[in-house]
């Protein structure tokens, strides 16, 4: 079936090559990181994790969130996703791929990564992390796949491939539970110190994944024959989804809020003062934050009312709830947890330039991918519908 | 019973996946000792301890000179580098003051003598370490006599350990350390970039009969000792005075103990 990615429109290759120049300077710039060591980052001793770890956190739940039509269609005989869940299997495939090379370029000795097989650590939730990263991946390869194929010869799917899609329902829910493990069990960093962090993760994945994929159908629906929601409501349903679960977030949000602030313990309000007010005179993620939260909440607003049903406030719509879930969870969570540092000192964190464009070249990478299996989907059903 | 080139591929493909499944669990849950395997013939005059643990007298640390001289000598030991911008710095012993070393006892109230007091901080090398736990590669272990040591060969980097650490005693190679060493000391090996690094009680030292040099060079400030023999100099210390720790509440359990009572009895 890959053959289908080696035909296309000329918009396509200029597309495809467009994504190869920007991974060719990413590809460069983490040449420069690999031979000049993590300095080159605006990572430091006192804020250790940055962009890169953010985007991981980030694309777990992009990937998770392809349970969200796996689970209604499978689980609940949810026809109007029958067109809709290849493409949130074959969003997933690229958005771990990306989490895992968000990893690698975040290493300091990225040689040495098969340590973590040869060395493993049961007592590191780093491990788990592995295992049900590669297993996520694995089983969207193969659900994915196998579907797309017998859909491709006009057979059902083989019987065997059925276990494998229920197990990818708490598996999905696995990876973002562990993914939020990594910081809920931490000693003094107390903004990750939450019972509540793997439950926000799952609600922020759930918001934003489905938002992304709805924006995807819109772009496939624009530029193929393919329509993965002829007239069945598909997309309103998920839009109901993303709605319930960017509501969820917030309150689990403010959750967070209350208990820090109601408290008034200053370890606990610390990092969400720096964050909302900024602490000792230091500011830079104040404004990013306050936008953050007022896309949230209209988001949320555009989604509840009948904007909802009108393509360009429903696009604006997603496009904040997108937004607001990647600057809290792609950004200010992870650089913000270590913000004041175990001295109560703050020391603030800013990107650099390298950084950025080689978290572009691994976000082209993703891109490629989504073009390439997308790709090969649409071919599938436009041969079909033809 | 013939079968096609499909259905061959398909097991062959399967009995593969199964031996590589299998494999992985046997080597991935057999036990590896790996604090064991760190250890070296131990020498007659090599220093044993159930728990090493240090004492840092408050009343010995007057001048910038008493300070400077402990890190000057832990440094030069360990060829830990001098980088001039602080985002790429690195240190094994270091001093702050009484409200960010003991940071979240914020009391306006206290006179300006323990206030401005130089407090040394290092790596705790906690008895329940949660950097150890984190590691997922066992490049940082606990040895039997309780010191948190570093493999820097297996070290990947992650700085998940820095995460974990709640004390901020560890530092990242962000850069090749190699040209910012002043002197190189043939005492102990350099690092490459990309891996993380902290105190370790000069493990070497103690092998080799000798007290860490922090310790040699503090004039009594810095007591250091096995806190399991009740008869060391640091367990007195431990049981009779009033000494704090370093976030105590977290559980960590940290080996480092202050001596705030001037030496007097509180």
């Amino acid at each position: 079936m890959l053959e289908k990615a080696l035909s296309g429109s000329k918009r396509y290759w200029i597309w495809v090559t467009l994504l190869l120049a920007v991974i060719a300077v990413g590809l460069f710039a983490y040449m420069n990181q690999f031979n000049n060591g993590l300095g080159v980052t605006g990572m430091s001793r006192d804020v250790s994790w940055g962009l890169y770890i953010a985007q991981f956190t980030f694309l777990v739940g992009v990937a998770a969130s392809a349970v969200m039509l796996v689970l209604p269609y499978y689980l609940h005989d949810f026809k109007k996703f029958g067109k809709m869940v290849i493409l949130g299997e074959f969003l997933a495939i690229p958005a771990v791929i990306m989490c895992i090379l968000f990893i690698f370029v975040d290493l300091g000795q990225p040689m040495r990564i098969m340590n973590v097989i040869l060395h493993p650590s049961p007592r590191s939730v780093m491990f788990y992390d592995m295992i049900v990263l590669c297993g996520y991946l694995l089983i969207n390869l193969v659900v994915g796949w196998t579907t797309l194929g017998a859909e491709r010869k006009g057979t059902p799917s083989p019987k065997w491939v059925k276990p494998i899609i229920y197990l990818s329902i708490p598996w999905a829910v696995s990876i973002h539970t562990v993914t939020a493990f990594l910081y809920a069990g931490l000693p003094g960093r107390h903004l990750w110190l939450s019972a509540i962090m793997a439950a926000r993760f799952l609600a922020s994945a759930f918001a934003a994944g489905p938002a992304i994929l709805i924006l995807l159908c819109f772009i496939v629906k624009r530029v193929s024959k393919f329509d993965p929601d002829p007239g069945v409501g598909a997309i309103q349903s998920l839009v109901k989804i993303v709605r319930y679960a960017m509501i969820a977030n917030v309150f689990f949000y403010i959750l967070e809020l209350f208990t820090a602030f109601y408290s008034n313990i200053p370890e606990y309000s610390a990092p969400l003062r720096y964050i909302f007010f900024g602490l000792d005179g230091h500011t830079s993620l104040v404004p990013i934050m306050w936008t953050a939260t007022a896309l949230a909440f209209l988001g949320i607003a555009l989604l509840v009312f009948p904007t909802r049903k009108n393509g360009a406030a429903l696009t604006i719509g997603l496009l904040s709830i997108i937004t607001a879930n990647w600057i809290d969870k792609g950004m200010i969570l992870i650089v913000a947890g270590f913000v004041p540092n175990s001295f109560e000192r703050v020391i603030e964190y800013a990107p650099t330039l390298n950084e950025i464009l080689v978290t572009l070249g691994v976000y082209a990478i993703g891109a490629l991918l989504i073009t390439i299996l997308y790709k090969v989907a649409i071919s599938v059903r436009e041969e079909k519908a033809s | 019973m013939s079968i096609n080139r499909r259905q061959f591929l398909r097991r062959a493909g399967m009995i593969t996946a199964l031996g590589l499944g299998s494999s992985f669990v046997i080597s991935g849950f057999r036990k590896k000792e790996v604090a064991v395997a760190a250890e070296f013939a131990t020498t007659p005059k090599g220093l044993q301890a159930k728990r090493w643990a240090m004492v840092v007298d408050m009343s010995k640390f007057k001048t910038e000179a008493d300070i400077n001289g402990v890190i000057e000598a832990c440094h030069k030991l360990h060829n830990v580098p001098k980088f001039p911008n602080t985002k790429d710095e690195i240190k094994w012993i270091w001093e702050d003051d009484y409200h960010h070393t003991f940071a979240g006892g914020h009391n306006e109230y206290l006179d300006d003598h323990v206030l401005h007091s130089p407090f040394m901080v290092l790596c705790n090398h906690c008895e329940n370490p949660p950097c150890v736990k984190a590691c997922p590669t066992q490049a940082t272990f606990q040895r039997p006599d309780g010191i948190v040591s570093m493999d820097y060969h297996r070290c990947i980097g992650c700085r998940f350990c820095m995460g974990a650490c709640p004390f901020g005693a560890r530092s990242f190679n962000f850069r090749d350390p190699r040209p910012f060493i002043e002197e190189v000391s043939a005492e102990y090996p350099t690092r490459t970039p990309g891996v993380v690094e902290k105190c370790n009680f000069c493990y070497e030292r103690l092998a080799d009969g000798l007290m860490p040099a922090c310790v040699e060079k503090s004039n009594g400030g810095l007591i250091f000792g096995d806190l399991d023999d009740p008869d060391s100099e640091v367990r007195k210390i431990v049981s009779t005075k009033f000494t704090i720790r370093r976030k105590p509440e977290l559980g960590t359990q940290p080996s480092v103990y202050y001596l705030v009572g001037g030496g007097e009895d509180a």
